[in-house]
């Protein structure tokens, strides 16, 4: 039953990326994922271009996830079951390629301090470090960094942006 | 609350010193009515005025009443005629003579038109450039004479302006005025803290790829790495003695309080949590940290000794509350309070334990006393842009600071000077 449960995510995570943060916030009782999902292109186009851009990606074995991103609810650091299975592909490609290293960036929307959000930002890229390695990584092969609320992807007062901005980041940085 | 819908705007327009529009509403209950006769001698000056700065310092606090001196001109003593200025509890004249080698001397009279007496009476001499700063000394002074509370006109603030991705950490004036930028950086700088005499500013900046604890010496521009373990290195504040900061660390996994020496040695871990511990500062008597936790479900104001041990819960109301900075007496704290959704600048007592909101809300975040706890700083956004503001210890009078370009955050208001 779980092993369908996870295909199913699966397959909702390789459909689009979107839907899995349509769930993230489905503690925001006004948020229809409809709603969600049509201010969601402008993430998408983010990520993907961001995954252009690491030209390490093209050089190491031939699978890194796509998908490197993870949301969070918010004031939430703890790994959402609908991003697990983003994670433990991660951390099984680490655990395959031992050279391989990363870089977890955790960030987090602007309501609250922005030391509150530095301090939310690096638990969250901490534990997605820990789900790394539960999947297989090694600890040496991930450093953490949290921006808080000093890098928004999206800077706008509203939960669409802020949905966008409680996430962490798996950023390959070896050649 | 009483709003005598008295607003005043004062652009200071028209020149290249144009860097603020000061907006300011609301007026303390009592009101001073005072007078400024334009000082001799500064007919001729164009732009900023020491008897200029002088009225928008008081005019700033909404503890005064501004009268215009009509025509009357009077810069001695000699010159007053008691009898023309019913209503007017005090009257400040002076003079400005050029002396050689850019130098000026300055001689001033604050009179006490009640009971007809000299209530002060100085000269000072200075260079042409320190008209702004002599300004506020003068303010300073007829504060502290009419109110009996220090002012704190010549103090200065520190905080980060921020520009798409340049960041730059700024010391200015009081007013906002006499901007110097310290450090400019692709990279988000966060936090600045003042040392307790005012000479050095610590800070975090991100120009190691991740949060590093810095401190830099404002004369001289020199900069020393405190902290920059693996993970997040945050939120320095100053013991009261100097000799020590408290600051946050993650290198054992979650945020958690620490102190160290000034020259970065001597590392001691106060809070065991496994949760969120940040923003600490230290009590004026320097015993005890104020700091901010989650560790009973969601972010909340907390004390604890400076040793560590035990933690107090401080803050109950609203949804979260942020960023505590004890007042200049140790007996109060401010803060930012979040409730639904909405940031608010709030005041709690330790002795009564009552809160109370001095703002009507909005992005309100990182208040902190002025040196004599008259007044809160704090950051907040108008029209979409992030700007400084502050407001009377007792909430009834607010001030807009907008400048012209990039985002203020994270201000915070510097110590008395030694003069």
């Amino acid at each position: 039953m779980k092993k369908i449960i996870l295909s199913i995510l699966l397959v909702n995570l390789l459909a689009a990326c979107a839907s899995e943060k349509a769930k993230e916030t489905v503690s925001e009782p006004a948020t229809t994922p409809a709603a969600t999902q049509a201010a969601e292109p402008a993430a998408g186009t983010a990520e993907t271009a961001q995954t252009a851009t690491a030209p390490e990606a093209a050089s190491a074995e031939a699978a890194i996830p796509d998908n490197r991103s993870v949301f969070f609810p918010f004031d939430v650091d703890a790994v959402q079951p609908n991003d697990q299975a983003t994670v433990q592909a991660h951390g099984a490609y680490l655990g395959k390629n031992k050279d391989v290293k990363v870089r977890v960036e955790g960030n987090a929307d602007e309501r609250g301090s922005s030391e509150y959000n530095l301090a939310l930002g690096q638990r969250r890229a901490n534990n997605v470090k820990k789900a790394l390695i539960v999947s297989g990584a090694k600890a040496s092969q991930i450093q953490t960094v949290s921006f808080g609320e000093e890098k928004p992807r999206c800077s706008e007062h509203n939960e669409s942006c802020w949905s966008q901005n409680r996430r962490a980041d798996i950023v390959y940085t070896t050649k | 609350m009483r709003w005598l819908g008295f607003i005043v705007l004062l652009c200071v327009a028209c020149s290249a010193q144009a860097e603020l529009t000061i907006e300011i509403t609301g007026a303390g209950e009592h009101q001073i009515p005072i007078s400024l006769v334009r000082f001799a001698g500064e007919e001729g000056m164009s732009g900023q005025t020491i008897s200029s700065v002088v009225s928008n310092d008081l005019m700033r606090t909404g503890l005064f009443k501004m009268i215009d001196p009509a025509g009357r001109a009077p810069h001695e003593p000699s010159e007053v005629n008691y009898a023309e200025w019913s209503g007017v509890d005090a009257l400040l004249i002076g003079s400005l003579r050029a002396l050689d080698g850019g130098r000026v001397e300055v001689r001033f009279r604050l009179l006490d038109m009640v009971r007809h007496i000299e209530l002060i009476g100085l000269a000072v001499t200075a260079k042409n450039e320190q008209l702004r700063a002599i300004g506020h000394r003068v303010a300073d002074l007829v504060f502290e004479k009419l109110t009996g509370s220090p002012g704190v006109f010549s103090t200065r603030i520190a905080y980060v302006n921020r520009e798409g991705k340049n960041y730059r950490l700024v010391v200015a004036d009081s007013d906002g005025y006499g901007e110097q930028t310290l450090l400019a950086l692709n990279e988000p700088i966060m936090s600045p803290a003042w040392s307790p005499d005012g000479s050095q500013l610590a800070y975090v900046s991100f120009e190691r790829g991740h949060a590093a604890v810095f401190a830099q010496t404002l004369a001289t521009r020199q900069r020393r790495l405190l902290a920059d373990f693996p993970g997040s290195n945050s939120a320095p504040t100053w013991s009261p003695d100097g000799k020590r900061l408290a600051l946050v660390l993650t290198r054992d996994g979650s945020s958690q309080l620490y102190t160290v020496r000034s020259d970065g040695s001597d590392l001691r871990r106060i809070t065991f949590s496994e949760t969120i511990d940040t923003e600490p500062m230290y009590s004026p008597d320097g015993k005890y940290l104020l700091f901010t936790s989650d560790r009973g479900g969601s972010a909340q104001i907390y004390r604890t000794a400076v040793e560590g041990g035990d933690a107090e819960r401080l803050t109950f109301d609203g949804s979260n509350n942020f960023s505590p900075r004890f007042s200049p007496d140790g007996k109060s704290f401010v803060f930012s309070h979040l409730d639904g959704g909405v940031f608010y600048i709030a005041v709690q007592d330790f002795e009564t334990k009552q809160m109370q909101i001095l703002t009507t809300g909005g992005w309100e975040k990182k208040p902190s006393f002025a040196p004599n706890g008259k007044l809160v700083l704090f950051a907040t956004e108008s029209q979409g842009r992030g700007i400084l503001a502050t407001v009377s210890s007792d909430g009834r009078v607010k001030q807009k600071m907008v400048a012209q370009r990039g985002d203020i955050r994270e201000p915070i208001w510097g110590p008395f000077l030694k003069q």
